[in-house]
This record gives structure tokens, sequence and C-alpha cells, in this order.
């Protein structure tokens, strides 16, 4: 019974999504006030029936109700009960249901806290994400629906993938998805301020505290997805540039130069074009990860032949979305022009490269990720497109970024100074250059890329300390850091550290394969190793084989690690790495098969600052966040911003 | 120029220096980074590169997996069930790597044999295998071709 409420739920759920699409915007455009009120309600009814769905959905996995195909083919008997929710969105027709959720959470803070803005802008901006929710609502019950039954009901589940039963998945999904949609507020400032033709920037400050906590969702979606990877799949990598990776992390990119571009859009009104574009392409890039990661088509495009309705139906969305908001855009942007003029030594300058490289990084991603789409559907062959094209082409497209960072705060807008922004830097020149040296003598084997990693983490580093600095010295107490400045600082402090981890990491790990005899011990990176022996033992839906490996340097013991190679009862296969994490240091030993002879396949990992990666996602997640907390933001509706609704879009068409 | 004129043409210039840059980039590293998925019968038949680093796609042929004992290195075969090949491995092996599985190795021909860097067994449910099991159709069309031309 309660899965048939479920579903009708969905429907009712898409018929308030056409609602809240078709009569704010209808409304808006005729300056009907009536029709503008319904925008509201709308969203709430909606988001009340979609909570519904998704509520039934999880009971169903929480009480194993294996009469519904997709808890059967999801979960099973043995899944303890914390893993039965994530399971919820362990694959792609709840996945979906998610997505959809979370745009309502979006829609609904939207509706909630910016009650201050024009009640036509917010009309439309209610019925753009009305249309993004109608068309996954409709995606949702026409080609995957959660709550198809299979009658009669079968005894047991089978399992859900063994990788993703992890405490990581309860939550790195949603985050990511928290990012993807968020990015979807954006999108429709856009699309309103477009439709509406009041292109003078004003649509941007307001989106500007959802971009970034789009932005700062997605980071942190992203570095649970690295930390996940890292520590689950067994592989000791932090970033293997997967399509499944690069589908999250595009977006990332163009949401990264999305708040650049949207910062000296509201500040000096240039870049409106440029901004409106850019909110278009992020939210269309995280369409494209969406169905790229869940639909299958990563696998082969003929993953589409085997439910072409699935395949139709995105690219038909694709379709609409992208070509639509951009034949929009083609309409209404050559009104779009002025802001004030900018030398080339600048701030704006600077934010320009800034766009530049991050776009051109995401072009590149997309590339190469669809490359392989691409030659598999003209039939030029099996084609993969390796780390090493993405290792090569991406450093190039950041080192200006890296170079370029630390000016940027600096620099004023317009015009700059360049002896004073020069007498500014130069503690931090000084200090990366001499740090590279000192980095050269201590450890002569360091690589290139090491004593690189060393001097850009310094420079982007002591960079924005000393701005931090110039601040407390300069500004009046009080005034010292308004929010949207410390997110920054947060944000590229972020950077320096994420710089440290990955390049000195990469360049220092120490990795190797052995074969492990009991008792005997290997060294790696200077500590011993020693290898006591393998065990057998039962965990809740497990037998796992379970090493021991003990750490010393010298003779102090440091850690005693307890590797796995778990068979799970629905006979999948699973390693679990013994991680000792330590902020300078990470030992990292993993499993793998018996040799013979008593002996076992064993991975050894020392990395050094590897956590400095993820440490530094906190800090841009943390900077971001902290950045739309600024009250300019939040400043109240002044009279002369709420223009009479009817007319302004006539006149723009006309 | 008025400042408007200059500011268009410092960015026209730089958009356009940018994509030279970024497009010539992107040519290069993926025409050195590009590698192709051979099935057994292909490289047999001299498709594969010499020398260079390609990804052998097949099935772990039963009875096929030999290690010396308490040695890393392991040696097996990497069937499509028309032809044979012998692969070199070593190290850790992945979790899901056993006989009868599809896999992907990434490697070199050295002599007769196939030495690999990296062994990836079926990722998740379906992203692997597909593309040897299509690898696999095509060994078998090739073969049933061959054995239907003679009849005409």
């Amino acid at each position: 019974m309660l899965p048939e409420l479920g579903q009708f739920a969905l429907i009712l759920a898409l018929l308030l999504s056409i609602v809240q699409c078709a009569l704010p915007i209808w409304g808006a455009w005729r300056g009907n006030t009536t029709l503008i009120g319904i925008a509201r309600p709308a969203v709430a009814g909606q988001a009340v029936f979609v909570a519904m769905a998704f509520a039934i959905l999880t009971y169903a996995f929480v009480t194993q109700d294996f009469s519904v195909t997709y808890v059967a083919s999801n979960s099973n008997l043995a899944l303890p009960w914390y893993y039965r929710f994530p399971a919820v969105w362990g694959a792609h027709e709840g996945s979906l249901l998610l997505w959809i959720l979370i745009l309502n959470v979006w829609s609904v803070a939207v509706a909630a806290f910016s009650r201050h803005l024009p009640d036509a802008l917010m009309a439309r901006v209610l019925g753009v994400l009305g249309f993004i929710s109608c068309g996954f609502l409709l995606f949702t019950i026409l080609t995957s629906n959660p709550f198809l039954r299979h009658l009669p009901a079968l005894p047991n589940g089978s399992d859900l993938n063994p990788i993703l039963q992890d405490p990581g998945l309860i939550v790195h999904p949603p985050m990511l998805y928290m990012g993807y949609v968020g990015f979807s507020v954006a999108f429709a400032f856009a699309i309103a301020a477009l439709l509406g033709g009041e292109l003078d920037g004003a649509w941007v400050r307001w989106a500007r505290p959802w971009t970034n906590v789009a932005w700062a969702f997605l980071t942190l979606g992203i570095t649970l997805g690295s930390w996940w990877a890292y520590y689950v799949l067994g592989w000791g990598g932090w970033w293997f540039w997967d399509p499944v990776e690069n589908a999250s992390f595009m977006p990332w990119l163009v949401g990264t130069a999305l708040i650049h571009s949207q910062a000296v859009t509201e500040k000096r009104g240039s870049f409106r074009a440029w901004t409106l574009l850019l909110s278009i392409f992020a939210f269309s890039l995280s369409l494209l990860g969406t169905f790229l990661v869940r639909s299958g088509v990563l696998t082969s495009v003929h993953a589409f032949a085997s439910d072409p309705r699935r395949g139709i139906f995105i690219l038909v969305l694709l379709g609409v979305v992208v070509g639509g908001s951009l034949l929009l855009y083609a309409l209404r942007a050559p009104k779009v022009a002025g802001g004030k003029p900018f030398r080339l030594f600048s701030r704006e300058t600077l934010l320009l490269v800034n766009n530049l490289m991050f776009v051109c990084a995401a072009a590149m991603v997309l590339l190469g990720t669809l490359y392989p789409l691409v030659g598999d559907a003209l039939g030029i062959g099996r084609i993969s497109v390796g780390p090493p094209y993405f290792g090569f082409v991406f450093p190039l497209l950041m080192l200006p970024v890296v170079l370029a960072i630390p000016f940027g705060p600096f620099v004023h807008w317009a015009a700059a100074d360049w002896r004073a922004t020069w007498r500014s830097l130069r503690p931090a020149v000084i200090l990366a250059i001499a740090a590279a040296l000192v980095a050269v003598l201590l450890f002569p084997h360091l690589s290139t890329r090491g004593i690189l990693g060393v001097a850009a983490t310094l420079w982007v580093g002591a960079g924005i300390v000393l701005y931090a600095l110039k601040r407390w010295r300069e500004a009046p107490a009080g005034r010292r850091y308004t929010p949207e400045m410390l997110g920054m600082i947060l944000a590229h402090f972020g950077l320096a550290l994420f710089l440290a981890g990955v390049l000195v990491s990469e360049s220092t790990s120490v990795e190797r394969d052995v074969s492990f005899t009991p008792n005997q011990v290997q060294q790696a990176a200077g500590l011993d190793f020693r290898f006591t022996g393998v065990t057998r033992v039962r965990g809740p839906n497990y037998l796992a084989d379970q090493g021991t490996v003990e750490v010393r340097d010298g003779t102090r013991l440091i850690a005693t690690m307890h590797p796995q190679k778990r068979q799970y009862d629905g006979q999948q296969m699973q390693s679990v790495a013994a991680i000792k994490g330590g902020v300078f240091r990470d030992l990292y030993v993993a499993l793998g098969d018996p040799l013979g002879n008593d002996a076992w396949a064993v991975r050894i990992y020392v990395k050094p600052f590897v956590r400095w990666i993820w440490f530094g996602g906190l800090f841009m997640l943390f900077g971001g966040l902290t950045a739309a907390a600024d009250k300019r933001f939040r400043a109240h509706r002044v009279e002369a911003d709420a223009p009479a609704p009817a007319i302004a879009p006539a006149q723009a068409v006309a | 120029m008025t400042p408007t004129r200059k500011r268009r043409l410092i960015a026209v210039s730089l958009i356009l220096i940018a994509i030279g840059i970024a497009a010539a980039l992107t040519v290069l590293a993926l025409s050195r980074n590009m590698s192709y998925l051979f099935s057994p019968s292909e490289v047999l038949a001299g498709k594969a590169p010499d020398g260079s680093s390609f990804r052998l796609g097949g099935v772990v042929l039963e009875h096929s997996i030999r290690r010396a004992p308490g040695s890393l290195t392991v040696d097996f075969v990497v069937t499509d069930r028309i032809h044979e090949m012998p692969v070199q491995y070593t190290g850790v092996l992945p979790d899901l790597f056993r006989e009868g599985q599809s896999i992907i190795a990434t490697g070199s021909m050295q002599g007769n044999h196939f030495t690999a860097r990296e062994v990836l067994a079926k990722h998740d449910e379906t992203y692997m295998p597909k593309e040897v099991a299509d690898a696999i159709a095509k060994a078998k069309a090739v073969e049933a071709a061959k054995h239907a031309q003679p009849l005409h």
C-alpha cells in the first residue's frame, strides 16, 4: 500500500511543479499578483509531497519491503540498519529521488530567505526551479520509478555493492548533490533576470550567497569523495581522473569561475554577460554530471540502448535546458553592456585570468571525459583517455592561477599600482624562494615537483597571510575583516594547504607491494613493518581475513594495523585497508592475496602530508560558507529596487 | 583608443591566446595519452602498437593462474574465447580478480607475452565488462566471418 502512496505523492508533486513553473512566470509577465503569489505555496506543497515520497522509500528500505523492485535489488536481510538509509540513494532511481528532494530543499530555502526581493523576480526564480523539478519528476515517474513492485515479493534482496557499505557513503552523495543542485539557484536567478530583462546586475548580488553555499557543498562533496576513494577503494590514491570524479569536478571548476565573476559583476558591473553565461554553464555541467554518473552512459554509448527511453529523455532534457537557456541568452544578452573601465594591471584583469583558466580547465576535463564516448559513437575504437592526459594539461592550466592568486587581494579595482603591490608581496616571494632552496639543501632527493610544491605552497599561503596582516594593521578595528573577505582568505589559504598536500605527497610518497611471510620485517621510508600473520574474523555480514602489521620507528612501536580482505555474504569481495593517519604522515597497509607458503601479498604506502589535501578542501568549504554569510547580501529591499512587475519584460522584448 | 575599446582588445587577445595555448596543449596531450583497448585476437593480428602501451581486455582463462610460491609475480592467460595471450604482472591484484572474470590490463608487449603495469577487474557492476564483452563479440564475429568465407 505505502509504495503506491509514494508513487501517488510523486505524481502530485509533479502536478504542483507544473503549477509552480507555469503560473508565477505567466503572472510575472502579465503583472498578475495573484498568480505571482502562487509561487511560494506551490513550492511548499511540492516539497511536502517529495519529502513524503522520499520518506516512504526510506521506510521501505528500513522495513525491508522486498516487494519493491528497487529495494530488492539494492539491499538484503543482512544489511545493518544504518546502511539501509544510504542504500536509498545507492542506485539510479533512488539517487534521482534524492536529487529532487534536495532541489526542493533549495527551493524552500530560496522562497523562505528571499522575502525582501522583488516579487516578480522571485516568481520567475521559483518558476525556473519548478521547471527543473518538473523535468526530473517526469524523468523519475516515466523511466526510473523507484516504487515499481515485484510481485510476489522476493524472500531476500541482492546485496548493496560492498564498496558502498561505508559511512562515507552516508554523507558523500547528499553533499555532492547539495552542490550540484545548488547551482540551479544561480541558474534560476540568471534565467529569471534574462526573462525579466532586468540585467543591471542587481540579481547577481542576490544570487551570490546561494552560489557560494552551493560551491561550498560541492567542495565538501568532492573532498569527501576523494577521501572515500583513498580509504575505501584500497588503491591509496586520492584522485583518479575517473569519469565519475570528473563529472563532479567540471561544475566545481566552472562554479569557481562563477563565484569570482559574480564578485566582479556585483561590485563593478563588468563581466555581466559572462556571469550569465557561467551561471548557465555551471548548472548545465551539474546536469550532465548527474546523468553521466547515474545513467550508465559512461560504460558506453550503447548503455542508452539498454533503456532507450532514459537516454532519449536525458538528451531532450539537457537539450531543453542548455539549448533553451542559451537561446534566451542570445536573444537578451546583447542588451547587456556596461561596467566601469579598468586598466591592464587591475583586479578585474586578474579575475579575468582566473575565469579563463578555470573555464579552459573545465573544457579540457570535459573533452577528456567525453572523448571516449565520441570515439565509441563514431566507431573509432575503444579509447581511454587516462590520467596522464589530465595530469599533464591540468597543472599547466592551473600554473597561472597559482602564480596570480596572491596578487588578487592586493591589487585594486580598475587601476592598481604595480610598485605598491610588489612591496607588499615581496616577503612572500623571498620566503617561497628561500624555502625552495632550503628544501633542495635538506632533501637532495626531492623531485622538482616537490620543490615546486614547497615554493607554491609558501607563495600562496604567505601571500594570503600578508594580506590578512595588512588588513589588521590598516583597517579600523571592527571593520578589518568582512565575512566576504574572511571567506576569501580562508578559501585561498585552503588552496595553499591543498597544494602542499598534492605536491609534497605525490613527490615523497613511498609505495611498495611486498610478499610477506609471518614475522618477516620489511622496510619502507625508514620504518620497519613486521607482519605477524593472518586470522579469520567475522563481521555483521561478512567473513574476513585479517592481517596484523606492526610498524616500528627504530624500536618504538608506532602502530599496529589490521588490514582486512572481506568476503561478503552476497559473495562479493572487498579489501579494507588499515590506515594510521597523522598530520604529517599517513601509514597505509592493504592486504592482497595469499601467495602460498604462508606468504601474503601486502601493499605498504607511506604518504607524507596527504591529509593536507582534504584539510585544504575543508578550508575552502568554510571559506564559501563564511563569504555567503556577509550581511551585504541580505540588504533589505530598497524601494527603488522594486520595479513594477509587468512592464519591464514587455519593454525588454520590444 | 578609448578605454572601452582598449579593455575589449585586452580581453579578446587574452581569450585568443588562452584558447590557442589550451587547444595546442590539449591536442598534444590527447594524442600522446590515448590508449586503445584490444582483444587478444586483435593483438595477434598485429593491430596493437609495438612496444608502446595499450590496454588488453578479455577473460582470465580458467586454470591459467600460476605463481611461484611466495612471489608477487603472477602469470595468467587472457582470452577472448578465440585466441589467448599470456600476461605477466607483479604486484597486488584487485579484489575481484579471479578465473573466468573479465579484466582490463594496461601494459605493453614484451616478446610473446603481455607485461601488465596495472590490472583492473570489474570496477563496478557494468563499467568494465561491457568493453570486454564488445571486444569478445568482435573477435567472435571476425572468426565467424573467416569461417564463413571459404564456403562461398
